[in-house]
Order: C-alpha cells, then sequence, then structure tokens
C-alpha cells in the first residue's frame, strides 16, 4: 500500500555559471491523506526544493513525487501552493484574487453564483469577509497571507503546500495565523506539507515533522512523530513537558547534529 | 491651506513674470523681436476669430492645430496599434526579442525626419509622409516600454498562472496586460512627446495646414509676433497632451488606486 503523497528517491540539480550543483540528494517522504506534515532545516537546506518539487514547479533530476496514484508531472491546481511572500496579484481585490483561482478550478461546471459563493466562503473561513473589496497593498501582511491561504484553499486542493507561509510576520500576527490555520484544519483535514524554520510553529501544526540535514545535497535527516493531542492551545502547550521534549529533539537535531550551516 | 496654495502660486508666477520682463528689455534693443504687449495685441486678433478659411494656405490658427493634432494622433494611433502588440511578443519571447533587438538599436536613434523622404516617395503626397514620420518615431519607445514591462513581471506573479495552469489567453489578459500597463503608458506618454516636437519639424517642411506650417508661413510673412505666439502655442499644448497623459496613467496604474 503506497502513501497517499509519496515523494520517492528525489534528486534536484540546479545548473548555475556551467557548474552542476546537487541541492537536494534522495530524499523520501510519505505523507497520508488529512496529514500535517512539515519540512524543517536550516536555511538553504533546499526545503523549499522538495516542495517545488511537489508543487511540479521543479523537476528532480532522479526519482519522483506521487500523489493519489498519479505521477507529479508540472504544476497544477490540485496541488496548490501558498506563496512565502504572498504573490497575490495587486491589480486584482482579495475576491478577485481568490476568484480568479475559484473560476480557473470550477469555471466550466459551475454557474457565476456557485463560483462567487465559494469565492465568499473561502474569505470567510480565512475571516476576511470585511476586506474583500481591498486591494492588496491596502490591507496588512498577515491578512494578504490569509487571501493567500484563502486562494489556495478554496482551490480544492489534494494537497495544500505552504512555502514559509507566516516567515515574513511578525511573531503576534504570526501566532494568529498558527491558530487561524489550526482552526480551519480542524474543520477541513486537508492534506499539508509546509516547509519552516521556525521549531514552535512546526510542533505546534505538524503531525509529523521532517528534519532535513544541511545543503549541498540535503537529504531527510530524521523524521519525528509529534503525538500531542488535538485541539492543541499553545498557552496549555507552553507548560506541556511532552512539547519541550519535542522541541527539545527538533533542536538537537538542527543545533547539535547539524550545527550551523558554512554560509548563513 | 492658503498658505500652502500661495506657495505654489507665487513661485511659477513669479518666474514668468521674470521671464516677460528679461523679454520686454530684449525686445527693446532689438529691432526684429516684438515685445510681450505688440505680441498679446497680435494674439488676441489671432483669436478672436481662430477658425477662418481663406483658401488652403490661409486658414486659422484653431484649424492649423487641429490639422497637426490629427497627424499626431493617427500617426500615434497606428504606431500604438503595431508597437504595443510587437512590444508584448518581443517581452514574451526571448529569441524573437534577440531577432529585433539588433533592428531596434540601429533604427531608434534616427531622426524621423530622415524618414520624411522615405514617406514623400512611398506614398507620394505631403499628409501620409507627415503621419508615417509620427508613426516611426513614436513606435519605438512603445516597443520598447512594453517590452520592458512584460519581461519584467514578477516571477511570483508567473508562478501563481502556472499553479493555477492558466492558459496562455488568461496569463496575457489576467496578469501581463494589467502588469506591464504602466509600463505601456510610459511608453506612449514618451511617444507623444517626440510626436508633438516632429511634427512641428515634418510640417515646416510638408506644407499644406498645421502649425508647423503656419509658423514658417509666418517666418516668409516676416511676423514675428505670430512666430513667439506659435511658439506658446506648442509649449501649451505639448504641455496639456503630457499633462493629459499623466491623469490616464495614473487612472490606469494598479499601484495608485
Amino acid at each position: 500500500m503506497t502513501a497517499y503523497l509519496e515523494i520517492d528517491n528525489v534528486s534536484v540539480v540546479f545548473k548555475a555559471r556551467g557548474q552542476s550543483f546537487v541541492a537536494v540528494q534522495e530524499v523520501d517522504i510519505k505523507v497520508d491523506q488529512g496529514e500535517f506534515v512539515t519540512i524543517i532545516g536550516h536555511s538553504g537546506c533546499g526545503k523549499s526544493t522538495v516542495l517545488n518539487v511537489i508543487a511540479g514547479l521543479v523537476e528532480p533530476a532522479r526519482g519522483g513525487a506521487v500523489l493519489a496514484g498519479r505521477e507529479i508531472d508540472g504544476p497544477s491546481p490540485e496541488r496548490a501552493v501558498v506563496f512565502q511572500n504572498h504573490s497575490l496579484l495587486p491589480w486584482l481585490t482579495c475576491f478577485g484574487n481568490v476568484h480568479l483561482a475559484v473560476e480557473r478550478v470550477f469555471g466550466a461546471k459551475e454557474s457565476k453564483a456557485q463560483l462567487a459563493e465559494r469565492t465568499n466562503a473561502a474569505l470567510a473561513l480565512v475571516g476576511l469577509t470585511h476586506a474583500k473589496a481591498k486591494r492588496p497593498n491596502e490591507i496588512s501582511g498577515g491578512m494578504k497571507q490569509r487571501v493567500g491561504i484563502a486562494r489556495a484553499l478554496a482551490m480544492e486542493p489534494k494537497v495544500l503546500l505552504m512555502d514559509e507561509p507566516f516567515g515574513a510576520l511578525d511573531a503576534l500576527t504570526r501566532a494568529n495565523l498558527q491558530d487561524a490555520l489550526m482552526d480551519i484544519q480542524a474543520k477541513s483535514r486537508n492534506t499539508v506539507v509546509m516547509i519552516t524554520h521556525d521549531v514552535d510553529e512546526a510542533v505546534l501544526l505538524s503531525d509529523r515533522v521532517v528534519m532535513m540535514t544541511n545543503g549541498p545535497a540535503a537529504t531527510v535527516g530524521e523524521v519525528l512523530s509529534i503525538d500531542l493531542p488535538r485541539p492543541r492551545h499553545r498557552l496549555q502547550l507552553a507548560t506541556d513537558p511532552r512539547y519541550h521534549a519535542l522541541r527539545a529533539d527538533i533542536l538537537r537535531f538542527l543545533h547539535e547534529r547539524q550545527g550551523h550551516p558554512i554560509a548563513v | 491651506m492658503a498658505r500652502s496654495g500661495l506657495a505654489a502660486v507665487l513661485p511659477p508666477l513669479f518666474g514668468i513674470s521674470a521671464l516677460v520682463l528679461i523679454w520686454a528689455l530684449v525686445a527693446r534693443g532689438s529691432d526684429y523681436l516684438p515685445g510681450p504687449g505688440s505680441t498679446l495685441t497680435s494674439a488676441i486678433e489671432l483669436f478672436s476669430d481662430p477658425f477662418y478659411r481663406k483658401g488652403p494656405n490661409d486658414q486659422g490658427i484653431g484649424w492649423n492645430l487641429l490639422a497637426s493634432l490629427s497627424r499626431v494622433a493617427q500617426g500615434f494611433g497606428l504606431a500604438a496599434l503595431v508597437g504595443i502588440p510587437l512590444g508584448f511578443v518581443l517581452g514574451r519571447f526571448t529569441m524573437i526579442s534577440r531577432a529585433f533587438q539588433p533592428i531596434v538599436s540601429l533604427l531608434r536613434p534616427v531622426s524621423p525626419l530622415a524618414w520624411l523622404p522615405i514617406g514623400l516617395a512611398v506614398f507620394q503626397a505631403a499628409n501620409p509622409a507627415a503621419i508615417f514620420t509620427i508613426f516611426i518615431c513614436s513606435i519605438w519607445p512603445m516597443l520598447l516600454n512594453t517590452a520592458l514591462g512584460v519581461a519584467s513581471v514578477p516571477q511570483d506573479y508567473l508562478n501563481v498562472a502556472r499553479v493555477l495552469r492558466l492558459s496562455e489567453w488568461t496569463v496575457f489578459t489576467r496578469i501581463l496586460l494589467p502588469a506591464s500597463i504602466p509600463y505601456v503608458l510610459t511608453g506612449a506618454k514618451l511617444a507623444l512627446g517626440i510626436a508633438w516636437l516632429s511634427i512641428v519639424a515634418s510640417e515646416m517642411l510638408t506644407g499644406g495646414v498645421g502649425i508647423g506650417f503656419w509658423l514658417w508661413d509666418e517666418w516668409n510673412n516676416l511676423n514675428m509676433e505670430h512666430i513667439l505666439i506659435a511658439i506658446v502655442v506648442i509649449g501649451v499644448v505639448g504641455l496639456a497632451i503630457e499633462q493629459g497623459m499623466n491623469l490616464v496613467a495614473k487612472r490606469f496604474d494598479y499601484r495608485s488606486n
């Protein structure tokens, strides 16, 4: 029995100035349906490269990825991406940005009213109904990222890919969005692969944490199951010894075994 | 509010007054240069009947202006029709861009007037030759700016398009077009500026009706007042075109709301 999403022996080679550079090597990750998996590692270790392979934006030199029994071959709306820098189109309103994705995925078989309904529902899910007529440059960074999440969720993807979605936000906004994401996950149980470099975020949100070794030729170092019960609350976890033990495991991997990367 | 309004109005007013004063002083010592007073009298007379027709070579300044504006509009319009779509193609496809680059680099610095004889030879008539000259000189800024705009659409937006697997047409209408409109309009503004500069010179050579022809005709009549009026009118119209384009650019730029 194969997993829902299976990254199988993936190596990615980049060519720059005539030299080839092995970014990630022989990466194996299996993700079950409805599972929340986080990939963590030092910056430059190729976390985003792995995500881009799943997204179909980067082609692996060897190996491949299979989602729900079908080999991944190029980008597709069934693998929605929440980009780190939100990537909203500045000339469209929040509604327009989400609607563009909804229209592409469901436009062929649904009426205009149904498409608008889907768009509104996605914005309501992230708590942005009040800002739907605003343009991206009129709302805060946290709100932009919410729109990015709404756009991805509205596509009803088979897997939601998040590339350090909260990395550019301040700590309070980040905590806010993490809670919002946990609420959404409690309702909809999406399959999620998220990239992060934030240990607390990884433990708080994930079912499993995939820890990557340092690049070049980065690969999966260890996989840690986060068996904390859900729903999780950050205040309760703050005094939970299990939370601290898991956190310490990741920190040990990142700072003792992988040390610091040569170039920061 | 009143103070800042005064601060905005006073310095330009002062600058213009100083210019008129210097003009008046210089004119007093010159046999040919008319002073501000006689120019103003002449202008009042001229603008009291701007739309008269006394034969093909003697028409009101209004008709002459309209004739020039119409040539600019036609030449510029044709250049936009060709230059903007071509700019999109060059910006989107590197290989085609490389093929065109040497041609554009070679022809762009050529003065538009150098094309006038070719226009006259091809069309055998003055009016289409002048429009052709305007076409040639205004196509380059539109072509180059559009291509630059398309080529500098952020990769982030194109990644969104890739993940959504948008069709090439949707990418064009929903991403490339809105993202590059500010560049296209900058190109259009530059093109109109150059077109307005060129039309005066072309009309001096082609004759007929037009503000450039009118200016040259008044030189032949040795009517210096009219030449000064023509200079001011050309300046005012050029300024109006530029301000108008700024308004359009502001209206269609997604960065301003």
